[in-house]
Formats: C-alpha cells, sequence, structure tokens
C-alpha cells in the first residue's frame, strides 16, 4: 500500500504523482450534459473521449453519451476540420440532438484547430445548435473545463430581449444531481422561479423504465439558455466552476450576478437562504428553519465525537472548501485541505476560513497531488480523510477512516443521489462524519471498554 | 429487411457504405463471412473505441508492476489509467510493485510551447531520487508527438546516467484506429528491450510463456494454479501480474500460450523467430474450452507422464465444480447473449455460455483485426492501409545462442499443419448460422439490435453497461468482470455462472414497471368506503 511514500520532505518540479484533479474535456462534457438534448462532443482522438464518459459512467452508474471526432494520425498533420464537419453531419443524422457542445482535447489544441471557423463552414440544420468551447488539457483542470463550457453556453446562445423575465440563473457548479436537486427544492421553497444552468438531475440519475433514452427528461433547455439574458440575477455557486459562466451572461446580457460559496454547512447554507430571500422578498419558510434548526442539534448532540478531530480533506476547489468550512463549524481542525485544481484563490480562501475558526497549524494547498498529501499525514497524522475514490489507498496505508465525497467516487454508489449542499446535505455529511468517527471507535475500543450506548 | 439491413437501413448512404462491411449475418451473407476491420471509426459516431494509448500503457504495460511508468503529458490520461483496469499484481520479496501508483508530466502550457524535454528529464531524476526503480517506462501522449519531444534520447540518456532501465514509448492517442496499435508499440519495444536478457535457471522442461493474460480479476492466477497442478512451470506471463524479472526470461520456455491473440501475437511469433519457441493459441475461459487447452498443450508436450497427469487434473477439477455447474446451468439453460468487447474475449466467453447452455447470437471486437474474426489464413489477404503501415513492424533474426527447438524440425511442421500451434482460427468457426458478428459495433447499432435481437444479457464495457441495462436487459462488464472474478479455469466458471444468475434473477428487474401503469385509473368511492 503506497509503501514507497516517505514522509521526508522533497520538493517536486516535474513528477506528477496521484494527481488530484484530471484533465479539462472531462468537466466540459458533464457541463454539456446538463442541457437537454444535448450531445457533448470531444473533437480530438477518440481515447479522450472514451476515458472521459469511461468516468463520468463510473462516477454516476448512468449513461454518459459524447461523440468524438476521432482524429487519426492524418487529422493530427492536417487539422481536424474536415473531421468535425463529417461528424457534426453524422451526429444530427443519426442521434438527432437540438445542440452539439464541441469541446477540445489536448490533441487538437495543440495542433491549433480553430473552432469558430469550423462551426461557422458547418451546415447546422434549421433550429439546431452547435456551440464549442477550447478546453486544452495542459491548463486548470477539469473544474476548468466545466467552467468553459458553461461559459460557451452563454456566450454562444444568451441574448436579453430587453424584457426581464424575473427569473434567477441558478449556475450549481461542479456538483452532483443530488445537489442540484437540492438547490432547486430550497430556491422553490422561498418562492424563487430559476433556470439552472448546467442541471444534470434527471440526466445522470435517470430512473429506470425499460427504455433507453439517449436524451432523457432533464438538463437546462436551449430555450432556457437562450433567456439567460432577461433573468433578473445570477447566483453562481463557487469561484472555479462558476464565476466564468456568471461573468460572461453580465457581460453579455448585463445580468448582475451574486458569487456564493457551494452551500455546504449551515453559514454557507445560511448565505444562500437569505440570497434567496432577498430575491423573492419572501418570508424564509418554517419548513427550512425546521431543517437548519434539526442540523444545528445534530451538531450539538455529536460534538463529543467530532470536536478538535483532525481532518484531512481533498478534491476539487470549491467542494472542499465548503467541506472545509463545515467541518470547522462542527468543531473540526482541517489539518489538511488540497486541492490538484491550480490556483491561488484557493489557498487564500483556506486561510480565511482557518483565520475564522481561530484554527493554527493548518495547511491548504492548491495544484497538489495525494503522494503530497500522503507525506503530509505521515508526518503529522489525522483522524479522518474525506475525498474522492483515490484518497483509499491512504486510508489503508495509515489506517484512517475514509469518507468519500466529492467527485470522483468510482467505488461506491448512490452518492450522486445525495446531496452534501443545504442543510439536508449537511445532516448527510454530518452522519457520514461522525459515523466513520464512532465506527472506529468501536473497532479500537478495548474488550472492556465496549459499550452498548455511545 | 433482415435484422442486419434494417439496423443499416437508418444511416445516410455513405455510413451505410462502410458499416455495411463490418457486419457479418453468419454464413448467409454475400461476402461469404468477410468483415472488414482494424480501420477508422467514422467521426460524429459514437464509439466505444479507445486509442493507442489505453493499448500500450493501459494494457499492455500497465500490469508490469515493477516498471515505474512515467505518462509524458497533460494529466489526464495518466489519471484515467491509474488503477482502473483491474490488473492484479502481488507485491513480492525484492520486486518494486507501483501499481498503486500514478505518475505523469502533468504538462503544462510552456511545456507544450517550448518542448517538454526538459521537465521530463526532471520528472525521470525525481523519481530515480524518491523510489530508486530498476525500470522507468516513459509513454507519450498526444501532443508529445506533435511537439516533437524525442522520449527515446531521453530514455537512452537516463539509462547511462542512472544505471537502470528506461524504455520509451511512442504510443501518442492518434496513432493507429483504436487501442490495437498500441498494443503493437508495446510489443516491439518489450521484444526489443527485455525478452532475452535474463539468466534464471528453468527447472522443468514443461516450460511455458502464458502471452496476453492480463490478471484481470485473478484469471492469471486461476491459469496459473491449474498449470502449475498438472507440472508446468510458468516463465512469464505478458504481462498480469509480471516483473521485467520474468519478462526477461520468457526466451527460456519452450512454448509459449497464447490467450488474448491481439494484443499480443506480435511477441508471440517474434519469440519464435528468435528462440525457436512456437506459440499455441489457447483458451482458459470455459470448461471445454480449458479442458481441450490443456489436452492441446499436452500434446504438444508430448510426454505420457504429464498427459495422465493432465486427465487427473482435469477430472479432478470437474469434480469439484459439477454440481455448481449443473445448478446454474439448470438457471440459465436457453438464454441468449450479445457480446461486444475487446479483441478476443468475445470469442473465449461464447465457451463458457456454451457451458451454461446460452447460446451467443451476436458477437463483436472493439480493436480485433481480420484475423480475429476470419482466422489467420485470412492474413496474406489483408492490405495495409496508412493507419496501420504508420505503426512499426519489426523483424528479427534467430539468436544463435539463445534458439532452441523443443521438438524436432519436423513434428514442429506436423503440428502446424494440424493448427495446433501457430495458428488462430477466429471466431467466425465458432459462430453457429444466424447469429451475427459486427465490428466496432457502435453506440446506435447496440441500441438498435439490443431492442431487434433481445438477448437476456449483453457483455460489454462501461460506456454502454448502464445503456443496455436502462432498456431492461441485463449487462455485465467482460473488460472488468464488473469488479468480480476470476472468470478463467474451472473456479473462475462457477464465478462466472453465479454473476450472471444473480444478474438475471435480481427481483429488482420485476419492479421497472410501476404498478400503476398497468392498472386503469383507480374507480374510487366516496367517503373511503
Ligand atoms: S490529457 Fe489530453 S490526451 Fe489525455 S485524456 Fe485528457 S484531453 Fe485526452
Ligand atoms: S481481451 Fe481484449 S480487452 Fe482484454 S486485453 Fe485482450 S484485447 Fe484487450
Amino acid at each position: 500500500m503506497l509503501d514507497y511514500t516517505k514522509k521526508e520532505k522533497y520538493d517536486r518540479t516535474a513528477l506528477r504523482v496521484n494527481p488530484a484533479k484530471t484533465c479539462q474535456p472531462v468537466g466540459a462534457m458533464y457541463a454539456a450534459l446538463g442541457v437537454h438534448e444535448c450531445m457533448p462532443h470531444s473533437h480530438g482522438s477518440q481515447g479522450c473521449c472514451a476515458f472521459h464518459r469511461m468516468f463520468l459512467t463510473r462516477h454516476f452508474k448512468d449513461p454518459a453519451m459524447a461523440s468524438t471526432s476521432s482524429f487519426t494520425e492524418g487529422a493530427s498533420v492536417f487539422g481536424g476540420g474536415s473531421n468535425l464537419k463529417t461528424a457534426a453531419k453524422n451526429i444530427f443524422d443519426i442521434y438527432n440532438p437540438k445542440i452539439i457542445a464541441v469541446h477540445t482535447t489536448c490533441l487538437s489544441e495543440t495542433i491549433g484547430d480553430d473552432l469558430n471557423a469550423f462551426i461557422q463552414d458547418i451546415d447546422i440544420p434549421e433550429g439546431k445548435y452547435m456551440v464549442h468551447t477550447n478546453t486544452p488539457s495542459y491548463k486548470g483542470s477539469h473544474i476548468t473545463g466545466f467552467s468553459n463550457m458553461v461559459a460557451s453556453f452563454i456566450s454562444y446562445l444568451s441574448v436579453s430581449s430587453g424584457n426581464k423575465n424575473g427569473k434567477a440563473v441558478l449556475m450549481p457548479g461542479f456538483v452532483n444531481p443530488g445537489d442540484m436537486r437540492e438547490l432547486k427544492r430550497l430556491a422553490t421553497a422561498l418562492g424563487v422561479s430559476y433556470t439552472m444552468l448546467p442541471d444534470t438531475s434527471g440526466v445522470l440519475d435517470s430512473p429506470m423504465t425499460g427504455k433507453f433514452e439517449m436524451y432523457p427528461k432533464g438538463g437546462t433547455t436551449v430555450e432556457e439558455i437562450i433567456a439567460l439574458g432577461n433573468s433578473e440575477l445570477t447566483l453562481a455557486f463557487g469561484k472555479f466552476a462558476s464565476e466564468a459562466g456568471a461573468e460572461t451572461l453580465k457581460k453579455k446580457c448585463g445580468v448582475p450576478y451574486n458569487l456564493l460559496p457551494i452551500p455546504i454547512g449551515i453559514s454557507r447554507t445560511d448565505e444562500y437562504i437569505i440570497a434567496l430571500q432577498a430575491f423573492s422578498k419572501t418570508e424564509v419558510p418554517y419548513d427550512i428553519e425546521e431543517e437548519r434548526g434539526q442540523l444545528v442539534d445534530i451538531l450539538i448532540d455529536i460534538h463529543p465525537y467530532t470536536y478538535n478531530k483532525k481532518v484531512a480533506i481533498f478534491g476539487d476547489p470549491d467542494t472542499v472548501l465548503g467541506i472545509t468550512e463545515f467541518v470547522l463549524e462542527m468543531g473540526m481542525i482541517p489539518k489538511y485541505v488540497l486541492t490538484g485544481t491550480p490556483g491561488d484563490a484557493f489557498v487564500s480562501a483556506a486561510e480565511a476560513l482557518f483565520t475564522k475558526f481561530g484554527v493554527d497549524g493548518c495547511i491548504a494547498k492548491a495544484g497538489g497531488d495525494l503522494y503530497e498529501l500522503h507525506q503530509w499525514i505521515k508526518e503529522d497524522g489525522i483522524d479522518l480523510i474525506i475525498g474522492g475514490t483515490h484518497g483509499k489507498h491512504i486510508a489503508r496505508a495509515e489506517d484512517i477512516p475514509f469518507i468519500r465525497a466529492g467527485f470522483p467516487i468510482i467505488d461506491r454508489y448512490i452518492h450522486s443521489y445525495m446531496p452534501l449542499v443545504g442543510y439536508k446535505g449537511g445532516m448527510r455529511l454530518a452522519e457520514m462524519i461522525t459515523n466513520a468517527l464512532m465506527d472506529r471507535q468501536d473497532r479500537d475500543a478495548l474488550e472492556e471498554d465496549f459499550e452498548m450506548v455511545m | 429487411m433482415s435484422v442486419l439491413e434494417n439496423v443499416l437501413d437508418q444511416y445516410s448512404s455513405r455510413v451505410y457504405k462502410n458499416r455495411k462491411e463490418h457486419m457479418v449475418d453468419v454464413n448467409n451473407n454475400e461476402n461469404n463471412n468477410q468483415i472488414a476491420a482494424n480501420v477508422r471509426t467514422i467521426p460524429g459516431i459514437i464509439t466505444q473505441r479507445g486509442c493507442c494509448y489505453a493499448g500500450c500503457k493501459g494494457v499492455v504495460l500497465g500490469p508490469i508492476k515493477d516498471a515505474l511508468q512515467i505518462v509524458h503529458g497533460p494529466i489526464g490520461c495518466s489519471y484515467y489509467a491509474w488503477g482502473t483496469r483491474r490488473h492484479k499484481g502481488k507485491t513480492e520479496e525484492g520486486v518494486d510493485n507501483y501499481l498503486q501508483y500514478s505518475f505523469s508530466t502533468d504538462m503544462q502550457e510552456p511545456d507544450i510551447v517550448f518542448g517538454g524535454e526538459k521537465k521530463l528529464k526532471k520528472a525521470i531524476a525525481e523519481a530515480v531520487d524518491l523510489f530508486h526503480p530498476s525500470t522507468i517506462f516513459i509513454c507519450s501522449t498526444c501532443p508529445v508527438g506533435l511537439i516533437g519531444d524525442d522520449i527515446h534520447a531521453v530514455a537512452k540518456a537516463a539509462e547511462k546516467e542512472y544505471g537502470i532501465k528506461c524504455i520509451a514509448y511512442s504510443c501518442e492517442g492518434y496513432k493507429g484506429v483504436s487501442q490495437s496499435a498500441g498494443h503493437h508499440i508495446a510489443n516491439n519495444q518489450i521484444m526489443r528491450y527485455v525478452i532475452g536478457e535474463g539468466d534464471r535457471e528453468i527447472k522443468s522442461k514443461f516450460a511455458v510463456n502464458i502471452l496476453g493474460e492480463y490478471n484481470i480479476g485473478g484469471d492469471g492466477w486461476e491459469t496459473e494454479r491449474i498449470l502449475k497442478r498438472i507440472g508446468y512451470e510458468v516463465v512469464s506471463t505478458f504481462t498480469g501480474d509480471s516483473s521485467i524479472e520474468d519478462l526477461k526470461n520468457a526466451h527460456k520456455a519452450n512454448l509459449s500460450l497464447v490467450q488474448c491473440h491481439r494484443s499480443i501475437n506480435y511477441i508471440a511469433e517474434m519469440i519464435e523467430e528468435r528462440y525457436g519457441i512456437p506459440w499455441m493459441k489457447v483458451n482458459f475461459i470455459g470448461v471445454q474450452g480449458t479442458i481441450e487447452t490443456l489436452r492441446n498443450i499436452a500434446k504438444y508436450f508430448n510426454d505420457e507422464e504429464l498427459t495422465a497427469k493432465t486427465e487427473v487434473v482435469i477430472a479432478d477439477e470437474i469434480g469439484l465444480i459439477a454440481d455448481d455447474m449443473a445448478y446454474y446451468k439448470s438457471k440459465l439453460k436457453g438464454k441468449t447473449a450479445a457480446i461486444y468487447v475487446g479483441g478476443s474475449r468475445a470469442h473465449h466467453y461464447q465457451f463458457l455460455l456454451h457451458d451454461l447452455g446460452v447460446s451467443t447470437i451476436l458477437a463483436g471486437y472493439e480493436f480485433g483485426h481480420r484475423d480475429e474474426y476470419e482466422g489467420r489464413e485470412v492474413l496474406p489477404f489483408i492490405k495495409p492501409d496508412a493507419d496501420s503501415k504508420n505503426i512499426e513492424s519489426i523483424t528479427v533474426e534467430p539468436d544463435k545462442e539463445k534458439y532452441h527447438l523443443y521438438l524436432p524440425e519436423e513434428e514442429i511442421n506436423k503440428l502446424k499443419e494440424e493448427k495446433l500451434i501457430d495458428y488462430y482460427g477466429g471466431m467466425i468457426k465458432d459462430m453457429a448460422n444466424g447469429t451475427y458478428m459486427v465490428d466496432d459495433l457502435n453506440h446506435f447499432e447496440t441500441e438498435e439490435f439490443l431492442k431487434r435481437l433481445k438477448p437476456d444479457i449483453f457483455f460489454s464495457g462501461i460506456k454502454d453497461k448502464f445503456v443496455a441495462q436502462k432498456s431492461g436487459i441485463l449487462s455485465r462488464q467482460l473488460h472488468s468482470y464488473d469488479y468480480s472474478g476470476p472468470y478463467s479455469g474451472f473456479r473462475g466458471a462457477v464465478n462466472f455462472a453465479r454473476d450472471v444468475t444473480m444478474g438475471i434473477y435480481t427481483p429488482a428487474w420485476s419492479f421497472v414497471k410501476a404498478p400503476w401503469k398497468n392498472t386503469p385509473v383507480l374507480e374510487g368511492t366516496l367517503g373511503g368506503e
């Protein structure tokens, strides 16, 4: 089990070991799947598309459809224009999507394919659309790709007609369908009418009906994306995944935005509720207040098991920051907080949280990898690890309880249906954390200390 | 209209013409069962195929546990090949095991603009410092070939500088038309730089290599267990749970057993040419398949005691699984299956299904060549196209010192004539009339065939698994065995039978339709009476 990882510090500048991020296109593909009747299209060699579909399928346990330009050596030399042209024709012909959302791969980026020009050259059938985004894999991460795709949908499609429609735009960020449903439920509860972009609920958590649907019921419709320009306000969740989209909509159509943190934990959910309330000018319904009260009650009940427990959190920046704030609210110490996605904003946001809650000796790092996280853990141990599947080797090597939260989770089921956001998501996360710690306490207890009640 | 015509008819004429060549209505088609394979996927078609890199690093190199494998490129490729293929490997005393690590140069924009060689060199230096590996592999991904990084020169320099083995693989994803190109590239380099270097002492004359066995779900271990029971010595396995040390000694064996023909036949042939060791196409999937294979191997070694032991082991192993197999057969008999996977499994699994009374009505390969379908007799008639010409093909000469023949030449020739060695007959000969063989089966065709043929089970990969299941058909992954296994040999057959049976009989299937969908709107009475 990761036997070669030593705790001694070593500065690597070239070798990435056990990454905590992946490449842009998979994020773009995920975002595009959140648009109704959209075919995500990968412009490059077919291997990338296969990998990305494989990964999304493993995380969601649902079909992730996407087509590819299937480059071979020729296209890599002469450019992929004709591949894209053929691809577009075949896609509209065979799969009949409303819209094709093209993203590039490191191959087409390196040869410098001009997607704008290609698309202008293509005969797009009446009433159909084709958009693209650039997702070079040698920049950013899958979160960047997600963010780029959202921004591209807007810059291609959204227009403002001058008539406001009274709606809010919800940009959920790179979260699960279960989270998106929860964000929508809260908005509805507060009387806010909204459009969510992208919205993978109904697509990547689609029901069993006995019939495969290439385009399941869910997803933001193209008409809705066009109409985003008439919205009143954008609530964008997560700087890394959603700011670019919100900014694009503001620039293009003058829709102001409110950049919120992904609402994981109490205060962040409070912030969301307040934003919704400010938008709809309605009272917060009792149900929601009740949920909040339940969560607070739970946290007080469980504090003997969580207080001062040290935890390592890794994964995508917006999500990790959310979980970090929540564990701080629980009295835990987020000793190591790491994302593979580069960006100083992550570190400063994490450090601001450490300061806000007055905890010392915690480390935050962006653009890091799991090898380094493991080294830190070896150097100074912790009580719990929170992150995606790739943390399981560290958890086993160091014999530390591990709970799976974030992306990707490829070795467990059902997670993508269950929210982490909102008060309900907080309850779930608190349950997972407490149970993991209590299971551990039971497991380690001496026979004479092993008790029925805890 | 036939089922094939029905499916094809929905295509535009150009796609129709192309895809028609890839489909065979077995024994009823005009082309005399000839099939088009190993040619480009049509852009825009939702294919399940992967790329050259996946075939090289993912399939062939990935399982070699003591080679520290650095993927030179942006992060994604390395990330996706990290632990996702289930090639199991045991940690042994004195042999490194890097299977749980993912190494990459995580190229950034400046590396693309100014070249990535410097970063690669640095990455190697860091890997040596931190891990002290005896072997480093470098695999390149798409942009590396385009910007022209000379990974082979970097590898040479690293060998000198650190006194280790360092092998580079130019397996950029865009090469060839599928994973197949990558298998070939990996094979070439292993032949060039690994095989023949070892001097381990071989204890038995019944010494074999197992080629094209990647130990998914522990398959290789089960196969090895049976072979060892009979008295064979397994010199090396390419490449499941293998180490460079093992692979170096492959030239010492007296026979190479080829499980996955597509991914490894290059090595099998080159080993024969250079070292005189013939290869035999084997199949350890399925009870009857395994029995036949064991008897064929014994026939080659032509030793009375070995032959007798073979029969004893077969009888004993069958005895141990007979009741289980009979039970599962009673549950599965009469069911039908469709299989779309890889470059050999779509063939092998038909034997195991047959053992269970399940007939295969549709089968296809993701990256097979015509020989996997039609047999090696078509090799002289395969015209190389631009894509295959781009993949280097190396020729080897007999090695004066290490060349050895286990059997006299006439006997070898006799066995060749009998097609016992150096031959693979392909899938078609084992498929019944009126079944379908489809190359590079794509998403659209999968959907259409499933609708029309309504098999009880669809064996495939993760990307189409849930497509089948959403339409009400059980699907099991045959690349990764849905995280179960082993499926090879005698015990594996029972595991497989158990897994398929539980899939078919899972009660949840009966709930797919909500009950109120079938009942008329309630005729309620007022007041709840
Ligand atoms: S890093 Fe590049 S070549 Fe690799 S999977 Fe991602 S887009 Fe494809
Ligand atoms: S059976 Fe297929 S998937 Fe498996 S290694 Fe061989 S070629 Fe690859």
